[in-house]
């Protein structure tokens, strides 16, 4: 999201917005609003419509479906693909944060490459900027569970043989591959749901603490955009148009100018890619490429990536203050559970400025700001 | 014998549990999953659960074992300290939990898992006993 304030109009009120985000935002184990009730008829609407739920409901306005990709609605969503036990995780866990490398962070524009660009994103230098980073929570993880166990049985039934038990699959023209898509249509819509509630949270926090409308703080959202997700596209291949499934893990959508998924103000630059960074460095906003569409199926990187694992990384921060070491930079953070904030310090991920030069370079996206952040709640 | 120990994996996180027989191993298995997520010493056995699943496959009973208790973390917010299983076969796994409700203040949550895969996943007879890996995704 962008807004209308500066860098130095939050710059003295840090802890306090850190302090309502947390609170507004749940993000702990078994925290939730205790102003939100969810039955399962309703959780089937949200799995049914995605995000267009959740403006209907009063969260954001209906502009912000025009930002998200598939306007936060996969078709073809089926809820009767979705067990009893993944309705029941969602339902528990709808508006909540989640923990990892899950976050919602403030910080500002620190750098512009592309002037021309971030303009038409409505982005500037010192303009203040929100990241928020979830996903489909435990609903999710027990479709992701639950089809594990249909994939397991297909891989044997179409005799696929694979290294690890982990890969199973099935074709997707397959009764299992078909079910399977319109019950990660689901988790997929839960989790355009899930981000435009928290959006509208944000929104709340921020017209809290400065005590301003959401008319002055015009905290609108860029884009959202899924970073793990099998969608059905067109693409080129050896000259001829096909239709495919491209599986985006660990990787992000990048289509190019003029392409016919994007939103309309996007249109002569490209859809806006986000790369964010480890909670210590900066993030990025970039923009697709047709090299990316001739290359890689219209995806890039989503992330740095870990180099370090969270064990390595407890013993790196051993005897260090890390909330400290952040605060004298400037970022002020505060998470739900004891062990995130040690598991993501900054040297336990790869340094994103490079990551993000080598997609740059690689011509995959383009560099249009950087983001340095300034306060980040982690679940 | 080490009951279980911790795993070193770069983007999630692994346990190797050990038993003296099927059964010892899937209870250390339960113990050093709730290890992960919390400190053990400050929960009380004050609810009970019983636990009954089917598989084909020690493997598949193992990420199902675990993937159950995180179900019942995730959903009713439960933290468990003792694990019991009655038996365990062809038939499957019965087991009696027991923990308490978290409680903000007095259980202090390490790391939150988010699933229990099949990667890299071993359930095997080792000298003196059994072994298994177990691969989480954070």
């Amino acid at each position: 999201m962008r807004s209308g304030l500066s860098r130095t109009d939050i710059q003295g009120r840090i802890k306090e917005l850190v302090e309502g985000l947390f609170i507004n935002i749940p993000s702990g184990v078994g925290s939730h609003r205790k102003d939100l009730k969810l039955n399962r008829e309703e959780e089937r609407r949200v799995l049914k419509k995605g995000a267009k739920w959740a403006i209907e409901k009063g969260f954001g306005s209906a502009e912000d479906l025009e930002h998200i990709e598939e306007h936060g609605c996969i078709e073809g969503a089926n809820p009767d693909r979705v067990s009893e036990k993944a309705m029941e995780r969602g339902r528990a866990q709808l508006g909540t944060l989640g923990s990892g490398n899950h976050f919602v962070e403030a910080g500002y524009v620190a750098e512009v490459f592309d002037e021309a660009i971030a303009r038409t994103l409505g982005l500037y230098k010192d303009q203040v900027t929100i990241i928020i980073h979830t996903g489909s929570r435990g609903l999710g993880h027990q479709v992701c569970d639950d089809y594990i166990r249909v994939m397991m049985n297909a891989t044997r039934k179409h005799q696929i043989e694979l290294p690890d038990p982990q890969l199973c699959c099935a074709p997707v023209s397959s009764s299992e591959g078909k079910e399977y898509l319109e019950a990660m249509a689901c988790a997929a819509n839960f989790a355009f749901t899930n981000r435009q509630m928290i959006t509208h949270w944000v929104r709340e926090t921020f017209e809290q603490v400065f005590q301003k409308s959401q008319k002055d703080l015009r905290l609108d959202l860029i884009y959202d955009v899924c970073h793990n997700i099998a969608k059905i596209e067109t693409h080129t291949v050896n000259g001829k148009k096909k239709k495919l499934c491209v599986h985006r893990k660990g990787a992000t959508r990048a289509f190019p100018p003029h392409h016919p998924d994007i939103p309309s103000d996007y249109q002569s630059i490209g859809q806006p890619v986000l790369i964010p960074g480890d909670m210590g460095r900066c993030s990025y906003v970039l923009v697709g490429t047709e090299r990316a569409m001739e290359e890689t199926f219209g995806s890039t990187c989503h992330g740095a990536g870990r180099v370090m694992s969270r064990h390595q990384a407890i013993k790196a921060a051993k005897g260090r203050a890390i909330a400290r070491e952040l605060e004298d930079k400037g970022i002020v953070v505060k998470g739900a559970s004891q062990g995130t904030l040690v598991e993501e310090i900054s040297d336990a991920y790869k340094d994103v400025n490079d990551v993000v030069d080598v997609v740059h370079h690689a011509g995959i996206s383009r560099k249009v700001v950087k983001l340095v952040p300034m306060g980040v709640i982690k679940g | 014998m080490k009951r279980y120990e911790i795993l070193d994996h770069t983007a999630d996180i692994g346990i190797i549990v050990h038993g003296e027989n099927l059964k010892a191993l899937f209870e250390n298995a339960g113990k050093a999953f709730f290890h992960l997520i919390t400190d053990l010493r400050k929960v009380r056995g004050r609810i009970e659960r019983q636990i009954h699943i089917g598989g084909e496959s020690l493997d598949r009973l193992m990420v199902d074992w675990l993937s159950e208790l995180l179900y019942l973390h995730d959903v009713e917010h439960l933290l468990f300290k003792s694990f019991k299983v009655e038996s365990l076969g062809e038939s499957g796994l019965k087991a009696i939990v027991k923990g308490e409700l978290y409680e903000e203040g007095v259980h202090a949550i390490k790391t939150e898992v988010k699933a229990v895969t099949y990667h890299q996943i071993q359930v095997k007879r080792e000298n003196r006993g059994w072994r298994a890996q177990i691969i989480l995704d954070l």
